[in-house]
């Protein structure tokens, strides 16, 4: 099986993407959206990492065994997080 | 132990009991690789479920306590670290491309990105000795705001150093993985046919790195307007 | 595939006489010397958590605490809690026979990283050191449980040290799980495809996923109990806001899914053992390799049924009460299919399916009352009394143990070469399946009663179940004691067994008994679905 040589242009965009989006999260910070502060902050963290997963670590140009890999993990600890919450998200509900 | 097939034909030094060929060894590290840093994850998803579980519960304690954080230490470790990785990624292209020599001083940038950062990770816990923020040690915190607790407001801290901490000792072993693999590569021992534990040390670098892109907002952002 | 020959032989060299000494034994990265130094500790430690089941059984015989104090009666069901399942249940099949066996099974010449597993065995017994030296200066008397606050604040034994141990252990099975699920995706001998595989295979690769994907999460949580116990920093402490519960949701979600490690492989053993003894095709492969999966993947959704009196809300209470329920249905698919197969075989009453035979009745029983234990009415009667640990034990000692001790003989002659006396193994499961009936059916009644667990002194009208219970207890002792004698007998006078004397299409049997140290002389290339015993007439039993 052959690698995948990623190009070094390729690699130097996804850096600068990454510095401008962590400059981006940290200036967001600064701005009162409520509620979605939280979520504005995870989806670039998101976005960061997928980053960092897809071309980093070459799981673009991996076989399909390791995207399985990587996709059950966070399947996984979405579970955990999940059915924990589920828990407290409910507990002063009405009975 | 090495070299031997059924058939007794002459194999590359690198290969080892018991593969086949380069490749299957190569792809078989890979994915031991991910394994691994499958249960990395889970790891570290505990301590995102209990961080999860008491921000929901406790937000304006938490609140309080990400604002003291030293949210510019945070940002340039966050720029360090992604630096670190782009460093680490034209290390792993370059033994990819055989050039055993070249891996050394991506090697070396990238160990020094680490060890910037792991220096200021210990001025911010020293800050944050100095200013009583230690649960265990020295922990004293007052705040007049509404709707916060001091005692909820350690838990916080109590998470932050937790999180924090063993992401710490993650870069710590990984400092000691890319200086391991910068000695090898010194000696020539990585060429394009045979270079896995560039690539891994480099995976294992990469998720300390997204470990760290979660922890920053997590921990730093959680809102920093007036209120 | 060959017939046997008719005089069995033992091979000249083979991977137990290639080299002598010390230095290469425990510097081996030979799987299957690794699976038989599992082997040794496993089996001093499983008798020592039985000296500790001794020691309780001893205590209920009256209803008076009168042999031990209750702290002591603490430290005694805590110790045999964690030593039998962190370090007999969880590593035996996997560590004991899968290492041992999966490599053959795939057709590869060791474990995918050999050096690994043997630093998994050292993780085991440094964990295992650890674990006996708490217990020796003075142990720990949480329950196995660890439940906080009183592990992380009031507890005043050897906390912090008996999870030391507990953390080397957790490694020791990640890494023996990393190995089997990159040995089965990657070394698989050519033609060995996913659906040619024999289903111990699938068994295990479910149980290694569980391991990989649950353990962390265990490890994690110790560590935090561990640095509120040293410095005082916590995240359970109710004083500072924290919730106990919460320790209960990471404590559960893996120990959850580690019943399923301890279950998985037995269940894979029977399926080696139904088929080979009934000389049949299993019926329904497809439905029992996906099964194991849906186990290991419907077990991670369950976690808080053990937690239904502990504060949780009713409505994630009802959330984990239907998942509950769905995850016995593969279980059940399983015992439906294992049945068929038996369904007009040739079926054969060696020792080792007479322990398939005891595993499925006892699973069953025990997988039915987890039925009654997960309707959240009933449960909360029952939990906390002799019920829930009537029930586990059915599962873990009747299915788990069972499925041990039959897949121990059953690959016995494959690692030593020997055959063990079949006699004396015949009575010894009789007396193993009769021990455990007498000593465990009445704790059933007695939870039902409202004989509350881990208490060491109990109403008066319990006692005769009680005695009837340690008597019980005896018989299985005595149960236990034999195979070892009378298989460290056979390692010198046993009959030899030749390659394969029960005459399976294992791909394991496929190779001499004991086999060389790099299992096949030529890699063998796989033609055909496992089982295929209908195209295979000649094979039959030599033994």
């Amino acid at each position: 099986m052959a690698e995948h040589i990623v190009p070094n242009k390729t690699y130097l965009a996804v850096w600068a993407t990454l510095l401008a989006m962590t400059l981006i999260t940290t200036l967001v910070g600064f701005v009162d959206l409520g509620r979605f502060n939280t979520v504005v902050a995870l989806a670039i963290a998101t976005f960061k990492a997928s980053l960092v997963v897809l071309f980093f670590m070459g799981a673009k140009y991996t076989p399909r065994l390791m995207r399985v890999v990587i996709i059950s993990g966070i399947f996984w600890l979405a579970i955990l997080l999940a059915f924990s919450m589920a828990d407290y998200l409910t507990r002063w509900w009405p009975a | 132990m090495s070299h031997s097939t059924e058939a007794g034909a002459v194999t590359h030094p690198a290969l080892q009991t018991p593969y086949r060929d380069l490749d299957q060894q190569r792809e078989t590290a890979t994915l031991g690789m991910f394994v691994f840093l499958l249960t990395e994850l889970m790891m570290f998803g505990g301590l995102f479920c209990c961080y999860l579980v008491y921000r929901t519960l406790y937000f304006p304690s938490f609140l309080e306590g990400s604002r003291h954080m030293d949210l510019t230490i945070g940002a340039v470790n966050t720029a360090v670290l992604i630096c670190s990785s782009l460093t680490m990624a034209l290390g792993v292209k370059a033994a990819q491309k055989g050039r055993s020599k070249s891996i050394v001083p991506f090697m070396v940038i990238t160990l020094l990105f680490g060890c910037t950062f792991l220096a200021l990770k210990g001025v911010e816990y020293y800050q944050h000795w100095r200013l009583h923020e230690v649960p265990g040690f020295n922990f004293r915190f007052v705040s007049s705001v509404p709707g916060v607790d001091p005692d909820r407001v350690q838990l916080f801290f109590v998470l932050y150093f937790i999180m924090t901490g063993l992401h710490a000792l993650h870069m710590l072993i990984g400092a000691g993985l890319v200086s391991w693999v910068a000695i090898a590569a010194h000696r020539g021992r990585y060429t394009a046919a045979y270079h896995n534990p560039v690539e891994n040390v480099g995976l294992y670098w990469h998720f300390v790195d997204i470990v760290w892109i979660y922890l920053f907002p997590l921990l730093y952002l959680i809102s920093r307007t007036h209120t | 595939m060959s017939a046997a020959p008719s005089v069995a032989v033992e091979p000249r060299e083979h991977y137990l006489n290639v080299n002598y000494g010390i230095r290469s034994w425990l510097l081996t990265t030979d799987h299957k010397r690794i699976g038989l130094l599992y082997l040794i500790s496993i089996t001093v430690m499983f008798f020592i958590g039985g000296l500790f089941a001794t020691l309780i059984r001893l205590e209920l015989m009256t209803p008076a605490g009168d042999l031990v104090t209750s702290d002591t009666y603490n430290k005694l069901f805590t110790m045999h809690g964690i030593v039998m399942i962190f370090f007999f249940l969880i590593p035996s099949i996997p560590a004991v026979i899968g290492n041992f066996v999966v490599p053959m099974m795939v057709g590869a010449r060791d474990m995918a990283f050999p050096k690994i597993n043997l630093l998994s065995w050292y993780m085991y017994v440094i964990g295992a050191v650890i674990t006996l030296y708490s217990v020796i200066v003075g142990g720990v008397d949480t329950g196995w449980t660890f439940y906080t606050p009183f592990s992380t604040t009031y507890s005043n034994t050897y906390v912090f040290t008996a999870i030391v141990g507990i953390l080397f252990a957790g490694f020791s099975s990640i890494f023996t799980g990393l190995n089997f699920i990159v040995t089965i995706h990657k070394l698989r001998a050519p033609g060995l495809t996913w659906r040619r595989m024999q289903l111990f295979l699938w068994s295990n690769y479910a149980t290694a996923v569980i391991m990989i994907l649950g353990t962390p999460v265990i490890a994690i949580t110790l560590i935090l109990v561990a640095v509120e116990r040293v410095w005082h920093i916590g995240i359970f402490n109710p004083a500072l806001g924290g919730d106990p519960v919460l320790f209960q949701h990471l404590f559960w979600f893996y120990s959850h899914p580690a019943v399923y490690i301890m279950v998985l492989p037995a269940m894979g053993v029977v399926s080696e053992l139904v088929t080979t003894f009934s000389r049949k095709r299993v019926f329904g492969y497809e439905f029992v390799a996906a099964a194991s999966i849906a186990i290991a993947v419907f077990g991670f959704l369950v976690w808080g049924h053990h937690m239904f009196v502990a504060g949780i809300s009713i409505y994630s209470a009802m959330l984990f009460s239907i998942m509950s329920y769905l995850v016995a249905i593969p279980s059940a698919i399983k015992v439906f299919n294992w049945t068929a197969t038996l369904y007009k075989g040739a079926i054969s009453y060696r020792t080792p399916m007479l322990y398939a035979f005891g595993f499925i009745g006892l699973f069953t029983m025990g997988g039915l009352t987890g039925l009654f234990l997960a309707a959240l009415g009933v449960d909360v009667h029952v939990t906390d009394t002799y019920f829930v640990v009537a029930h586990f034990h059915y599962i873990m000692v009747g299915g788990a143990v069972m499925g041990y001790l039959g897949a121990i003989h059953y690959w016995w002659p494959k690692m030593v070469g020997r055959m063990y006396p079949e006699g004396w193994a015949k009575l010894s499961a009789a007396t193993i399946f009769i021990g455990f009936n007498v000593t465990f059916f009445p704790q059933f009644i007695l939870g039902y009663l409202g004989m509350p667990r881990r208490y060491h002194a109990y109403a008066p009208e319990f006692q005769v179940l009680n005695v009837m219970s340690t008597a019980g207890a005896s018989i299985l002792a005595v149960g236990y004691l034999l195979p070892l004698i009378y298989l460290i007998w056979s390692l010198r006078y046993g009959e030899i067994a030749g390659p394969n004397p029960w005459g399976s299409t294992g791909l394991e049997w496929q190779t001499t008994s004991p086999p060389p140290t790099h299992n096949f002389e030529e890699t063998p290339v796989v033609t055909e679905e496992a089982y295929a015993y209908d195209k295979h007439p000649e094979m039959e039993f030599v033994a």
